[in-house]
């Protein structure tokens, strides 16, 4: 069996959904749904390179790139806020963070 | 001449007004007192100029009003009638400032009393000199706001206020009618000028207009619409609750204002506006009737009334009806002799009444006078003089005025004559006897006061006692100076053109022919009222006593103003309270409050409630908002591109 475009794009609907039901799932840690966001980013950048290689095309793979970086960006920062926010609340429970209430 | 004489009051008024608390009581009562005196003197010239000369003329100021068919100018009317009173309304007012500054000097606002005297001589100035209704009315409302605040002038007494506002409320009521008057009038003539309305009038007798599917005259109408105006200012019967309560204004503004003036003012009004009056009879009579209706019940009132202030104000509520029937058998120059005689003799009982609570320190109450002769012979002389004018007794000044009303009446030869006679003559009666049961109970026989306040009582200074000299001068020998003019062979050519009397309405004219008996009947019980009440009140003091037993309900109707108050408080006060709260309470509180601003608010309180209900705080309740976004977006996306 050759593997095709299709399998591919059925791999990164596997990852973002599990990254999706790992944001709402998880009812304990911060640190997860950060990583379940990173999960998601890495799904569609397998979309990216999928879609690149079948059209041909390079830039999907440069946007690819592009994505990790900011990825990783986001990852650092959102590291570091939570990391202040353990310090000023000392929790990082997901159902502790309910500041922002109505 | 006369721009001065009617502005120099208003110049005094206003610089008082404004900065009588820099320039200091004394500047303050100089200017004023100073103005009006100028132009009490200036009014006597243009009174031998205009009405002893025939010098009539209009004094056009400015343009007031001028929006397609309606013109109104800003005028001074000068003739005949203007000057007479002009030369009333400055005469008293002056002699009422002078002894003002005696009166009121122990109050703490002397400037702003002088100045609203100022200020209401002014407004009635602009009255007597108008040309057109508008400025008449302009006028009439400047009176009714000076003596709003006049009455009020107490302003920490609650009576005071509360005085003031219903003698501005049922003012009001009154002034409706003018205003609908004016409107008629001009609907009809399409002017406002006297002039023109005049000429005017002749052609409009017979005419109807429709109102709510009625054919209305239109004369009749007009008329009786501007006497209701009359009636408020001039509290006759209906509208006359506010002028007793309006004694609660210091006693100088009682004798310029409710005596002397501003209630006068319907009078002047009438004999204004006689040319139209004429042309309708059934208007005549119903001045007439409401006229000798008021002349007899305000006598009842005031012969049990224990104030001294208010037996004299149901005094002037009674002569004014007098002047009423006296204008509505078309002796309109009787009217304004009776007018100017009134003037006198009443703001000298007025000011004699203010010189007695003066020297009472206060005390108004009759019941707690007595045996002030000796204390204050002065003004119990000045009290006598001007208590005998008022009775009509010769020569004294009422006696002219008086009689020529009642035989005037008489003479007229109608059935509304006769009754105004009648009821005129019991009037006189009554006039007498409560005159001199006022005299006698403030006078005579032995004191009722405290031995503290008869320690203080005290003739007045001289600044009281000389302006009440010169009205007693008016009230002595106003009468025969002017009976000529006013009323005698000179008549016609006195008044000029100011007063129109039809042929068949000679009434005054005839007044000679009347039998002997009829003539001298006011005289006749003028004295036997008098001495009725020497009977009562000196001679038998204990008769009084038996008598109100005797005639309880009689006593009780008289003592409480044949409960027109009352009356008044049950059929519109506390009905207009009560549909007041509800409309305050239902209408604007439940329904445009509820529905509006409180609804509005209610309604946007509980939506944000909801929405803020939304805001958990948690994080991934806003992603899965998020991603349903998402969701929704990429669908319709997908959905729209097939």
């Amino acid at each position: 069996m050759e593997i095709g475009l299709i399998h591919y794009l059925v791999v990164a609907s596997a990852l973002f959904t599990l990254g999706i039901f790992g944001i709402f799932l998880n009812r304990r840690n911060v640190i997860i749904i950060l990583m379940s966001v990173e999960l998601m980013l890495l799904a569609v950048n397998i979309n990216f390179v999928a879609f690149s290689s079948f059209l041909g095309d390079l830039t999907g793979q440069v946007f690819a790139m592009f994505v990790l970086t900011v990825a990783a960006a986001e990852a650092a920062i959102g590291l570091a806020i939570l990391v202040v926010y353990f310090r000023n609340r000392g929790t990082i429970a997901v159902e502790d963070i309910n500041l922002m209430r109505g | 001449m006369a721009t001065a004489i009617v502005f120099l009051p208003l110049i005094a008024a206003i610089i008082v007004g404004l900065f009588g608390r820099t320039l200091g009581d004394r500047p303050s009562q100089l200017i004023t007192t100073g103005a009006v005196l100028i132009s009490a003197l200036l009014s006597v010239l243009v009174f031998k100029d205009v009405a002893l000369d025939h010098h009539t003329s209009t004094i056009t100021l400015l343009k007031w009003i001028d929006t397609g068919p309606l013109s109104v100018d800003w005028a001074i009317r000068l003739d005949t009638l203007t000057a007479v009173m002009l030369l009333v309304v400055n005469g008293v007012s002056s002699m009422v400032h002078v002894y003002s500054i005696g009166y009121m000097s122990h109050d703490h606002s002397k400037p702003r009393f002088m100045a609203y005297l100022s200020l209401f001589t002014f407004a009635m100035l602009m009255l007597v000199t108008a040309d057109n209704l508008v400025q008449m009315f302009f006028g009439w409302e400047g009176v009714g706001v000076a003596s709003y605040l006049l009455i009020g002038f107490w302003y920490d007494r609650p009576t005071a206020n509360a005085a003031a506002i219903k003698a501005f409320v049922v003012n009001r009521v009154g002034d409706f009618g003018f205003s609908l008057g004016i409107f008629a009038t001009f609907f009809m003539f399409g002017t406002l000028q006297f002039d023109q309305v005049f000429a005017a009038a002749p052609g409009a007798v017979g005419k109807t207009f429709e109102f709510l599917g009625y054919q209305v005259d239109a004369l009749t109408c007009t008329s009786i619409l501007l006497f209701i105006g009359a009636m408020g200012k001039s509290a006759q019967l209906g509208l006359h609750t506010w002028l007793p309560d309006a004694m609660e204004g210091p006693t100088p503004v009682s004798a310029l204002i409710h005596a002397a003036t501003m209630v006068t003012a319907g009078v002047f009004m009438l004999c204004r506006l006689s040319p139209m009056l004429e042309y309708s009879q059934t208007a005549l009579n119903v001045v007439v009737v409401i006229g000798g209706t008021t002349a007899i019940f305000a006598a009842s009132v005031g012969m049990a009334q224990n104030d001294i202030k208010r037996v004299i104000a149901y005094s002037t509520c009674s002569q004014l009806g007098y002047m009423f029937f006296a204008a509505g058998v078309s002796a309109y120059p009787a009217a304004m002799f009776h007018l100017a005689t009134h003037a006198s003799f009443k703001a000298l009982l007025f000011l004699g009444a203010g010189s007695v609570i003066h020297a009472m320190s206060g005390e108004q109450d009759m019941r707690k006078m007595g045996g002030l002769w000796k204390l204050i012979p002065v003004t119990y002389v000045l009290m006598w003089i001007g208590n005998l004018a008022l009775a009509g007794i010769p020569p004294f000044a009422g006696y002219f005025s008086k009689d020529a009303i009642l035989e005037a009446a008489y003479a007229a030869g109608t059935p509304v004559g006769y009754y105004a006679y009648w009821l005129g003559i019991a009037a006189a009666f009554l006039t007498s006897f409560y005159s001199w049961r006022l005299l006698f109970m403030t006078f005579h026989g032995k004191s009722r006061a405290d031995h503290h306040t008869l320690e203080h009582v005290h003739e007045s200074p001289m600044v009281m006692v000389v302006p009440l000299v010169v009205l007693a001068l008016g009230a002595v020998f106003a009468g025969w100076i002017g009976v000529n003019y006013f009323i005698g062979e000179d008549m016609g050519e006195f008044w000029g053109k100011s007063i129109l009397m039809l042929p068949d309405h000679q009434g005054l004219a005839h007044r000679e022919e009347i039998p002997a008996l009829m003539s001298y009947m006011a005289l006749i019980v003028g004295v036997a009222g008098i001495a009725l009440a020497w009977v009562f009140y000196v001679a038998v003091p204990s008769l009084p006593g038996t008598f109100t037993k005797a005639a309880k309900t009689l006593y009780e109707a008289c003592l409480n103003k044949w409960y027109f108050d009352e009356i008044y408080d049950f059929l519109i006060i506390k009905p207009s309270m009560r549909l007041g709260w509800g409309l305050w309470k239902g209408g604007d509180g439940m329904i445009i409050d509820g529905l509006g601003p409180d609804g509005v608010a209610a309604v946007t309180r509980g939506l944000s409630r909801r929405a803020s209900r939304l805001q958990t705080g948690y994080v991934y309740h806003y992603a899965f908002a998020m991603l349903i976004g998402v969701l929704c977006l990429v669908s319709w996306y997908l959905l729209s591109q097939r």
